[in-house]
């Protein structure tokens, strides 16, 4: 058995931080909640991460930059392993990171979960408009520019946006 | 005889051979949806079910440990290998056939996952978890166009009750299982008939559709015998492949 390194443990911790989410890149993968845990020791490093969604073209590219981002810092030995469960939820996105999002124009999930029932034509949870902040927002289509995403717009300033919808 | 562990790697390949081959299915209207929104929704229900097909495929070479692969499995099989349900590699059609298809597909694996995201076989559970989320929306979206069109104009009603005509024989197999899916345990396929049944002719009835009176079926898919429409599919889709073995880039 050999022991953990919580030293660099750490310091892996913040060096993925730097790592950036290739479809919103102001937001981290260690913010996108998918970086589930990180174990080193003297001359191993493990990251487990679980994928937003089944389908996500990023999650590979998203292993390739965490690769290069360690190997850059001296870390060689790496192993990254894919979980699928739990599931990744919305619920997991740092609450910096929502803030992020709204900066950069794109609506944070909400918390409640009510997208996620497959009852017909019910009216999703209120999602305020990034811009001018008011709820009065209509769902255009329930698939935005990436599957993670809606697409909305404000009715108050017309101002189209996407919205991460909850998962 | 054939082995619990050869029943477990055809279930497992026809769950991930459904999902790629609808996948690729809908992948042809990338760029052909009938408005830009759309257009975009069915290319991430593609992605999503080639995603799901993905994890499928290597749970597949996991268990089949003889040096096959997601690649080789999805790109070097022939169509009497393959082991999707009939319904899945037919020609897109309209949008009508697309969307109508796409919730008869989605209905059986929202029942299906559901059971499957509890059973014994833990990495089976984990991919089923996954899916649900994912076919829980395409479930919602295609009913709701399903609705759209039936209660729709003159036109969108005709296009839809035409897709019903032509995909009902179609429907037996997503709920009639095949012996080895009667193998896995922990699978009520009877309450899946049931649910499936009971969501579907509620759906239709609100998109003012009545199912055909004739009910024979269509059948074959999961045994590997399948309509002519797969072989042009895997011809397009394992092209590259087949004649640049190995190629990456
Ligand atoms: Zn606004």
């Amino acid at each position: 058995m050999i022991a953990e390194n919580t030293i660099e443990t750490t310091k892996i911790w913040s060096l993925l931080q730097e790592v950036s989410d290739p479809e919103i890149p102001v937001l981290s993968v260690v913010d996108l909640g998918i970086i589930r845990n990180v174990t080193a020791t003297d001359d191993e490093v493990k990251i487990i991460i679980t994928p937003t969604y089944s389908g996500c073209p990023a999650i590979t590219r998203i292993e390739w930059d965490l690769r290069i981002k360690l190997a850059e810092n001296g870390y060689k030995n790496v192993s990254i392993v894919s979980r699928l469960s739990p599931v990744w939820t919305t619920d997991w996105m740092s609450e910096q990171g929502k803030q992020k999002l709204k900066a950069y124009g794109i609506a944070p999930p909400n918390d409640t979960q009510s997208v996620c029932s497959p009852d017909l034509f019910v009216m999703d949870e209120a999602v305020q408009c990034p811009l001018c902040n008011s709820y009065n927002t209509k769902l255009v289509s329930r698939f935005g520019s990436t599957a993670c995403k809606a697409f909305y717009q404000c009715k108050d300033c017309s101002e189209p946006f996407d919205y991460f919808k909850c998962h | 005889m054939i082995t619990e562990k050869e029943q477990l790697v055809s279930f497992v390949l026809h769950l991930a051979d459904d999902s790629l081959v609808l996948g690729h299915r809908n992948s042809e209207w990338t760029g052909h949806g009938p408005i830009l929104e759309q257009d975009i929704a069915i290319s991430n229900i593609a992605l999503d079910l080639i995603g799901q097909a993905r994890n499928f495929y290597q749970y597949a070479a996991a268990l089949k440990a003889d040096g096959a692969t997601e690649d080789t499995l999805a790109y070097l099989r022939d169509a009497m290998d393959y082991k999707n349900a009939l319904i899945a590699e037919l020609n897109k059609g309209d949008w009508a056939v697309t969307t109508l298809r796409q919730f008869f597909f989605s209905t059986s694996k929202f029942y299906l996952y559901q059971q499957l995201q509890n059973n014994s076989d833990t990495t089976l559970a984990a991919i089923a978890e996954k899916s649900l989320k994912e076919v829980t929306y395409h479930l919602r979206w295609s009913a709701e166009w399903v609705i759209r069109l039936g209660d729709g104009t003159d036109e969108s009603n005709a296009r839809v009750k035409t897709a019903l005509e032509y995909l009902w024989p179609y429907t037996g197999e997503l709920i009639t299982p095949a012996s080895y899916e009667q193998a896995q345990p922990g699978i009520d396929f009877a309450a899946l008939k049931k649910n499936w049944t009971n969501h579907v002719l509620q759906v239709l009835e609100q998109a003012l559709l009545t199912p055909p009176v004739n009910d024979w079926m269509q059948s074959g898919g999961k045994q590997g015998i399948h309509t002519e429409h797969l072989g042009y599919l895997l011809a397009e889709m394992q092209y590259l492949q087949r004649s640049y073995p190995g190629c990456e880039w």
